[in-house]
């Protein structure tokens, strides 16, 4: 009787089951297209008359990003989604070059202060308006405007004439003694649009590529102005102007973005082949690559760690890449605390540590060893900043590749500044959020100062919403820090450690590594580059940090997938990619 | 009964704006704040946001305005997510949650009852340790787990269950499974024991005496009192599981309200905080009243002051 009883139970159990994996083999096999969207995709796969090239693919390039209003996303997976969205003045192509966008031309003066843009002709919104110089003188004072507070407004036109009005003038306690005013911003456009006049208040060599960088992408005024900051959040009010725009955005889940039928510029539109693409708003790297495993995904960028060792890269024949990326993973030292103003004790911790071991053991060769502060990856005047930093330092980089030797110098420093074999050295605090691979560098750093200059080390792990602003305030002794570069120019991340930086949480402070900052800007490339290189021989020398790897992205790609391209800008282009079906 | 309901009811929104009061409060001495990012920005920006969203204004004075603008059904804008309403974003994603939720009670419910009824039926017989090995292993293995497990098996590896999103009825199946885990193996449990304890009871063994099947004794008789712990259980597990899971919505990608709970918290998004602590506090309430009147239904020995 009982025995009956379970067997019922269970076969009804079965049956279940059964009806559940039925529906679920149905489905499989009918959206064999990635991504089943509400009937979305209005052609059926392999009723299409061009079979080689697929109506649409899904890739994996972030989370939900919080904002796409180009003048308030800070974050790298938001201006993915700006370049391909929009098109700036100037757009950067595959082989990293500075190219005509929605500007067809442009020309600069001798003296690097006034940049004047030649509009294309026939430019439109992607509601089918007109688009001309108008728009970017808008979107260029938007950005100064201090109630929108944009995040990149003064890297992009704080060297605009008229910026310091446009912001305010504040007296020497923080007090206005003027009212802001966009107006004063000296970025004027023709009375026809057809050319857009921007004045510098000094030379800015590497304008062309902030001119390039996302936050520069022209918004709608008639949108903007009707709908205030929510115009960015729904597609029927998100006008852009570049090669896709966005038919839908489910928050956490996608955003799936169209062929912009009204699109002209600087891309080749008749490269722009694919109809739809998904960009899938997953989270969790385990959702990210079940979704590459089941074919939803053509491309995740978020790889588990975990599956790393068992991946194979692509020069191997495998679909696992790793490409440079402009940033420096390095650790503050706070200056304005005993031992860290000491030359001598910052030596010793900048060469006690195995950079390879990190990068390549640690970090599971995902980050690259830095024994400069400025990586790979970064242009010059000629050629990269890098290599000409190693050349012009007789073939070597700032920092030793040789650790062994490393080590005995770090001990010898140590000893100069009085403490030998770390005796009486007082035992430090470092500071890490916890994510990636930060703890274990952490605790690497333990190890690593203990065995080799014998210091002890707490580590202080601290929730990120309070980890940046306490870095900032100056209130820790040493701390992960890290920096993503937001155009090519090695000022970017040079400039980190001029003393009045927002980002300078060491409060380094050295007259002639400000005066090499301030010298380098100016309007000859020569010039600019050479000075840039004299900073950062004098924040090396000063270890003024510690730099410990440079940043790589790496990702997982079908080889179905083509036409798209990894720029060091740590963004995907998929303007001209495509599916092979 | 009337009485007794209005009074509950009235508690019950005291105690959400209790709630509100406190979060209000402490999330404001927690440090850092909503507009912090690796990238500084300028003095007079950062200003200009505290100003925009009213952060400028003293402790006080805020929380009045908040309480104030609250009442008249108004969240205000998230400070993370420009541009949205924090209503907007719960009441999109609350019906996500709610329906993921209310699924996942309904099968651990189906499951739970009758796997703890054959648990208690068959005592130390061999069905009884199965269930209870498998009721011990949906406790302690955490959804982290079963979650990826699920999606590995199912979505890496055999390709028949869609890996994210709720888009058609199959995909509901693994974060539904997912989510039911726990609280089927608790409700086992909880029913076996409960079970037990009701068979033990002078008036079962009456019934034995009067010759009625066991059947009969134990849908008739010890099912309706052993339920009574599984029905008091059924509210807080509603409320908690609508409030959405954050692990199992992020595996499986899906919009729901465990998501913003958490990240709105590491963001210091200050009115998301607000907005579904409150929600979360008003739904356990609710659900905790709504058990309240369904055991006086089931028990009617029970005395409702």
């Amino acid at each position: 009787m009982n025995v009956k009883k379970i067997l019922a139970l269970a076969l009804a159990a079965l049956m279940v089951l059964a009806m559940a994996a039925c529906g679920g083999n149905n489905n499989g096999g009918n959206t064999s297209t990635p991504a089943s969207n509400g009937g979305n995709n209005a052609s059926e796969p392999g009723t299409t008359g061009e079979p080689t090239i697929a109506d649409e693919f899904s890739v994996q390039i972030g989370p939900n990003p919080e904002t796409l209003d180009p003048a308030l996303n800070s974050a790298v997976d938001g201006g993915n989604m700006l370049v391909t969205l929009f098109e700036t003045l100037l757009i950067i192509d595959e082989n990293l070059e500075v190219k005509p966008g929605q500007a067809e031309s442009y020309t600069v003066s001798e003296d690097g202060l006034t940049w004047t843009f030649t509009m294309r002709d026939g430019l439109k919104w992607s509601d089918g308006t007109d688009l001309n110089a108008k728009d970017f003188e808008y979107t260029f004072k938007r950005l100064a405007d201090v109630n929108l507070a944009a995040p990149y407004g003064e890297t992009v036109v704080g060297m605009v004439d008229g910026y310091q009005d446009a912001i305010g003038n504040p007296d020497k306690d923080g007090n206005m003694t003027t009212e802001p005013d966009i107006e004063k911003l000296n970025v004027k456009a023709s009375d026809d649009g057809k050319t857009l006049t921007v004045i510098l208040s000094y030379p800015c060599p590497y304008f062309d590529k902030l001119v390039a960088f996302g936050t520069m992408s022209p918004v709608q005024k008639a949108t903007v102005e009707a709908n205030g900051d929510a115009w960015a959040t729904t597609p029927a009010t998100y006008v852009c102007n570049g090669p896709y725009m966005i038919s839908e955005w489910t928050p956490s889940e996608r955003i799936v973005v169209k062929k912009n039928p009204n699109y002209s510029g600087g891309w080749d539109s008749s490269r722009i082949v694919t109809d739809t693409i998904n960009f899938l708003l997953l989270e969790d790297s385990s959702a990210s690559f079940a979704a590459y495993n089941s074919g939803t995904a053509v491309m995740i960028k978020d790889v588990p760690t975990e599956e790393i060792p068992s991946l194979t890269k692509v020069e191997d024949g495998g679909d696992f890449y790793v490409d440079t990326i402009l940033g420096t993973y390095y650790l503050s030292m706070n200056l304005n605390k005993a031992p860290f103003n000491d030359v001598n004790v910052r030596k010793a911790l900048n060469l006690a540590i195995d950079r390879d071991y990190i990068a390549n053991v640690i970090m599971q060769g995902t980050y690259s060893p830095a024994y400069n502060f400025v990586g790979p990856g970064v242009s010059d005047a000629s050629g990269m900043f890098f290599d000409n930093a190693k050349s012009a330092n007789g073939g070597k980089t700032y920092i030793s590749e040789d650790y062994e030797e490393n080590k005995k110098l770090a001990q010898e420093a140590l000893a100069a500044a009085g403490y030998p074999n770390g005796e009486g050295f007082p035992t430090i605090t470092y500071s890490t959020n916890d994510a990636g691979y930060h703890v274990a560098v952490a605790e690497y750093l333990q190890s690593a100062y203990k065995e080799v200059l014998g210091i002890t080390m707490n580590i202080d792990r601290v929730e990120w919403a309070s980890f940046t602003p306490m870095r900032r305030a100056g209130d820790y002794e040493m701390s992960r820090n890290g920096w993503v570069m937001d155009y090519n120019d090695a000022s970017n991340m040079i400039e980190l450690l001029y003393s009045t930086n927002g980002n300078n949480d060491g409060k380094y402070n050295s007259a002639s590594f400000d005066a090499a900052i301030d010298s380098s800007r100016c309007a000859d490339q020569g010039d600019h580059f050479k000075f840039l290189h004299n900073a950062e021989k004098i924040m090396m020398e000063d270890y003024a940090c510690i730099p410990v790897a440079y940043y790589n992205d790496f990702w997982l790609q079908s080889p179905s997938l083509k036409g798209s391209w990894h720029s060091p800008y740590g963004y995907w282009f998929f303007q001209y990619a495509y599916v092979e079906e | 009964m009337g009485k007794y309901i209005v009074k509950r009811i009235a508690m019950g929104i005291l105690s959400v704006f209790i709630v509100a009061t406190l979060t209000f409060f402490l999330m404001n001495l927690v440090p850092g704040g909503p507009f912090v990012a690796e990238k500084s920005i300028s003095k007079a920006a950062q200003e200009a946001l505290e100003a925009k969203f009213g952060l400028d204004k003293p402790l006080l004075q805020r929380y009045t305005t908040y309480m104030t603008d609250f009442l008249h059904g108004d969240m205000g804008f998230s400070l993370r997510q420009r541009g949205r309403t924090v209503s907007d974003i719960i009441f999109s994603k609350f019906p996500v949650s709610a329906r993921l939720a209310g699924i996942a009670v309904v099968v651990a419910l189906c499951v739970g009852i009758p796997l703890g009824c054959i648990s208690a039926y068959n005592r130390g017989k061999l069905a009884d340790n199965f269930i209870i090995v498998l009721g011990t292993c949906g406790i302690a293995i955490p959804s982290f787990i079963s979650s990826v497990l699920l999606l590995y098996t199912f979505g890496s590896w055999l390709k028949i269950l869609p890996t994210m999103g709720l888009n058609d009825a199959v995909s509901y199946i693994m974060p539904v499974t997912a989510l039911a885990i726990y609280p089927t193996a608790y409700i086992t449990r909880l029913m076996r024991s409960s079970l037990l304890d009701v068979m033990g009871q002078d008036y079962i063994r009456t019934a034995k005496a009067k010759g009625l099947s066991s059947f009969m004794i134990l849908f008739k008789h010890a099912l309706r009192n052993a339920l009574l712990p599984v029905i008091a259980y059924v509210g807080p597990m509603l409320a908690s599981l609508m409030t959405g899971s954050f692990v199992v919505e992020k595996i499986f990608t899906i919009p729901g309200l465990g998501r913003e709970f958490v990240s709105s918290i590491t963001n210091r998004d200050y009115t998301m905080i607000m907005g579904t602590t409150i929600i979360l506090a008003a739904l356990v309430i609710a659900a905790n009243v709504i058990v309240d009147i369904l055991y006086k239904i089931i028990d009617p020995r029970i005395k409702l002051k």
